[in-house]
């Protein structure tokens, strides 16, 4: 038994003793230096990301309210990857902050929330991993502590996830009302489409889009990651968002899963509208910005647009493709992010007219957002090519060719914005460029990482074959 | 003879350029590197020639298969006939003359050399490919480094027909994709010899094929949807040029042949006069737009719409000599229309202008490059002797034997354009290359370089070679175009 519960928690007891070894930290009674702290927690979190990948096996625990298995140990994997990578990122902007412990006590917070939230195989055990992950988000957004837009962020996102957690326990009081469970397993046996039925569905799926920000209900992320400090609006964006993306497709595919026609119907038409009008209104709003973090907030918005047309697949081969794209997005745009944060911390500009004229001052760094951004707008060889095209492949599975029109035209506006980034790197003058940034061994490596993950992840196909052996 | 190498070939050379430091390491890595294509392209001829002279009928030479995405159903699968092979050699023969017409190139010169091979590698897979989903990849491999050739060293209003170029082709390459999924899900297969034994319905042929035949027409200047061309080619830099109008509309053409109407020829049928329809005006339309133009690289691209106009009107008339015609005007255009912008990018270095007006009597200062201008003139309004006539003709000849009188009538309309491209060339000749000197410092110019005279050379050389011994090229492809005509009267019957 105990044994069992090593095992099968190990990610999270390893994110758990962290955040405890972290805490002990900050409560004795000397000071430790930013940076030795800094490399700690790296060296932590490399060790229980290589730790991930052994001693797997599924069960589940708790009177079958914590479950895992293969595919979710390689799920959180993934998250484990992405907050390695930013924790490498924010090595200049944490290095002189006041609060760098708390900080990773925070992130950890909601990483462990993020991991139940995966394993979760009951809908209230949902709920309490998802508010785990949720709150400490919020006061990771108020860390630019001298500004008001940080604050302004955060209080922005506690409201806006407060409201969508209430959608969302609105749903779940209604399906135990009907279904007298919340286990998933058995509600996807029991499930039955009556109207109430479909009514809690409802109000689950907009609770879902809530914090996946698709339209209409993403009025709150531009604002949130335009405000929130770098780190933490690339944390957002893909951590948090992957996380999402993961229960979300498990809940959609096991509880409900469109098991008669009626459903199957709502089921599948509520998905195809929110999928396109997020991809269209996504790319609409990202041609008009100005700045790099709300240009990337409204792009990000479009890609899952397009994530959720794999979502839409209903085939293995569609939620792998989701799978797939999350592992590409996190190298993607977590590259681009990567930039953004360096440049930010330390010339402070964000702009997309800063970036005029980037290339003479800064090659490497140059090329780096230049893959990402390749990646993010599918041009191959990245692997963001592979990514969007299994998507639109799962899509076009269930006949629908309109969808997949729409998206393959919505990749041609995308691109649109993208090379706008490009021509202002690399094609426009500016008397007053950024100047040269230097980045230390620990943002350079993480840019490595991320810049090896783009071109192989798809030129190799070893991932998605692995997530697609995964799935059964 | 391993087909993978002319993709690994040009993408070490392009890995080699990234880490060197001085302008000449880099012209030397790139033009080693680009000659060690083009004596691989004339290897793989050899290997074909000997392997069709031993008698190997097969349809495709040189396979090689290996799984990719095996959930998928995905492979990457590769294999020759004649009719890559030919474009192969147009991409080899145009990349060397590329690279020998940028020598001078300083600015940045590491980039533009790595993209401009990088580019060639994307031609080489689209070119090789026998699985869809590895040639739309290479398909648009083979845009972005377009993109970025054109934005940074272009001239003119270069971002604008940059982001315009890029646009249009990747808008062109999501309608392929839209029609490969189409094809996908009829047949659960990418690849092209497994689709091409099968029957897709004729309804869903008839859905898809407008969708890839457009995609892949918008490459290659299918009207309407022909803008990009003017605009992208003449901001582009001299090679750039030089590759966008001799291979990269080439990319749409092999696709619309290969893809669509190979794929699908029953659809193909179908939509036949609508393909000769848009074919015949954006011939005629491509002529006397440039009869309005003055400047020298617009003359050029407009010329390029009227002419990759004769690859759509071949391929629409389905038969097998218009077909034949089509791939040699592919060839023929590409050779020709590089050495045009090739040498106009040599008249542009020195008088740094590209006005019509502005030039005058060039013969005088420099008569080699003045002389390379008048035979790819002469060839591009199909001066028997050159590439261009055999070519055109063979179209001509090919649609003719459609015995309608829409399709005479079509064949006429396509003829009468050679009068229209006799004047505006003749014209600029005239104007730029006789005429008086319009501009005394002018006087003091040199002729061409070494570079220069071995790359417009090279192309000469190809150009001559069609011209002469037509049968050689029309030999090459004859087994290629027999199987896509084959399929079509099969099946359209």
């Amino acid at each position: 038994m105990v044994n069992e519960f090593l095992i099968l928690m190990k990610q999270e007891l390893i994110i758990t003793f962290i955040i405890f070894v972290l805490l002990f930290i900050k409560l004795g009674k000397q000071e430790t230096k930013n940076e030795t702290l800094i490399n700690l927690v790296n060296i932590l979190f490399t060790l229980n990301l290589i730790s991930g990948f052994f001693f797997q096996q599924s069960g589940t625990l708790f009177g079958d309210m914590f479950y895992t298995n293969g595919l979710f140990t390689f799920e959180k994997n993934l998250l484990n990857l992405g907050t390695l990578i930013i924790s490498l990122q924010s090595y200049n902007w944490l290095k002189d902050h006041k609060h760098v412990s708390e900080f990773y006590i925070l992130m950890l917070s909601t990483l462990l929330g993020m991991f139940f939230m995966i394993s979760s195989q009951n809908l209230l055990m949902f709920y309490l991993a998802l508010e785990l992950s949720t709150i400490p988000l919020a006061a990771m957004a108020n860390f630019d502590l001298e500004k008001r837009r940080s604050s302004e962020a955060a209080f922005k996102m506690i409201i806006s996830s407060a409201f969508s957690s209430g959608l969302l326990l609105f749903g779940i009081s209604l399906v135990y009302g009907t279904m007298g469970t919340l286990n998933l397993h058995e509600l996807s046996i029991g499930f039955v489409s009556t109207p109430i039925n479909i009514f809690a569905f409802i109000l689950l799926l907009a609770g879902f889009a809530f914090k996946i920000s698709a339209v209409p209900f993403h009025l709150w992320t531009a604002d949130v990651y335009e405000g929130s400090p770098v780190s933490v609006t690339s944390y957002l964006s893909v951590i948090s968002k992957g996380a999402i993306l993961f229960v979300f497709t498990t809940v959609l595919y096991s509880a409900f899963s469109p098991i008669d026609d009626t459903f199957s119907e709502t089921w599948y038409n509520m998905l195809f509208l929110i999928s396109v009008i997020t991809m269209i209104i996504g790319n609409l709003f990202a041609l008009r910005q100005q700045n790099m973090k709300r240009f990337l907030a409204f792009s990000s918005i479009a890609q899952v647009g397009f994530i959720l047309i794999g979502v839409t697949g209903q085939s293995r081969e569609g939620v792998a493709s989701v799978i797939f794209f999350v592992l590409i997005y996190i190298f993607s745009n977590l590259a681009a992010f990567g930039v953004i944060n360096l440049v930010s911390a330390e010339t402070g500009r964000e702009n997309i007219n800063d970036y005029k004229g980037f290339y003479k001052t800064n090659k490497g760094l140059s090329w780096v957002l230049a893959i990402a951004l390749f990646s993010l707008g599918g041009i191959p060889p990245t692997a963001g090519f592979f990514g969007k095209f299994f998507l639109l492949l799962a899509g076009a599975g269930r006949g629908n060719y309109l969808l997949i029109t729409i998206a393959a035209l919505n990749m041609v506006i995308s691109l649109y914005y993208y090379l706008k980034v490009i021509k202002a790197i690399f094609m426009d003058a500016n008397d007053n460029p950024i100047e040269n940034v230097k980045a230390g061994w620990s943002p350079k490596m993480a840019m490595i990482i991320c810049v090896a993950g783009i071109v192989i992840t798809g030129l190799a196909s070893g991932a998605y074959n692995y997530i697609h052996s995964l799935l059964k | 003879m391993n087909l993978s190498l002319l993709i690994i070939v040009p993408l070490l050379t392009a890995l080699c350029i990234l880490p060197l430091k001085q302008l000449k390491q880099v012209r030397a890595v790139s033009l080693i590197g680009s000659l060690a294509q083009l004596l691989l392209c004339l290897d793989l001829l050899w290997s074909y020639m000997k392997e069709r002279k031993a008698g190997n009928s097969a349809a495709f030479l040189f396979e090689d298969n290996y799984t990719w995405y095996a959930p998928l159903n995905i492979n990457y699968h590769i294999g020759v006939d004649g009719i890559s092979i030919a474009m192969i050699l147009l991409t080899a023969f145009v990349v060397i003359a590329g690279v020998l017409v940028s020598w001078k190139m300083e600015k940045l010169s590491k980039e533009f050399f790595f993209l401009l091979i990088f580019l060639s590698l994307g031609a080489y897979g689209f070119f090789i490919a026998l699985d869809l989903f590895t040639l739309f990849f290479f398909l648009e491999v083979a845009v972005i480094p377009k993109f970025m050739l054109i934005g940074i060293w272009g001239s003119g209003k270069k971002e604008y027909s940059a982001m315009k170029l890029a646009l249009m082709l990747m808008g062109g390459s999501a309608l392929v994709f839209v029609g490969l999924a189409g094809i996908y899900f009829n047949t659960n297969s990418f690849d092209l010899i497994q689709i091409a034994g099968m029957d897709i319905p004729i309804e869903v042929q008839k859905l898809f094929f407008p969708f890839a035949f457009i995609g892949f027409g918008i490459f290659t200047a299918l009207f309407p949807f022909h803008t990009w061309v003017p605009d992208g080619h003449s901001s582009a830099p001299t090679a750039a040029s030089m590759f966008l109008a001799g291979i990269s509309m080439k990319l749409g053409g092999y696709g619309c042949l290969r893809v669509a109407t190979y794929l699908m020829p029953d659809a193909a049928h179908e939509y036949s006069t609508i393909i000769i329809v848009l074919a015949c005006i954006a011939i005629l339309y491509g002529a006397f737009a440039t009869m309005m133009q003055t400047d020298l690289k617009y003359i050029n691209a407009y010329s390029s719409v009227s002419h990759c106009g004769f690859v759509l009107l071949g391929i629409g008339m389905l038969t097998k000599t218009a077909i034949d015609g089509a791939v040699l005007q592919m060839v023929s255009h590409g050779l020709m229309t590089a050495l045009f912008f090739a040498v106009i990018g040599m008249i542009y270095d020195r008088t740094h202008t590209r006005q019509v007006e502005q030039l005058g009597g060039l013969m005088k200062m420099m008569p080699f490059i003045s002389t390379v201008f008048v035979i790819a003139g002469l060839c591009s309004l199909g001066l028997p002797g050159f590439s261009g006539f055999v070519a055109e003709m063979t179209v001509f000849m090919g649609s003719w034997q459609k015995a309608d009188a829409f399709y005479r009538i079509a064949t006429i309309i396509a003829c009468a354009s050679i009068v229209v491209t006799a004047v505006y060339i003749l014209r600029a000749t005239g104007k730029a290359i006789m005429g008086p000197i319009v501009n005394n410092e002018h006087l003091s110019l040199g002729d061409a370089g070494w570079n220069e005279k071995l790359a417009t050379g090279l192309l000469i050389l190809g150009i001559v070679i069609i011209g002469i011994a037509p049968f050689l090229l029309k030999g090459l492809i004859n087994p290629g175009t027999e199987i896509i005509i084959n399929k079509i009267a099969t099946l359209g019957n």
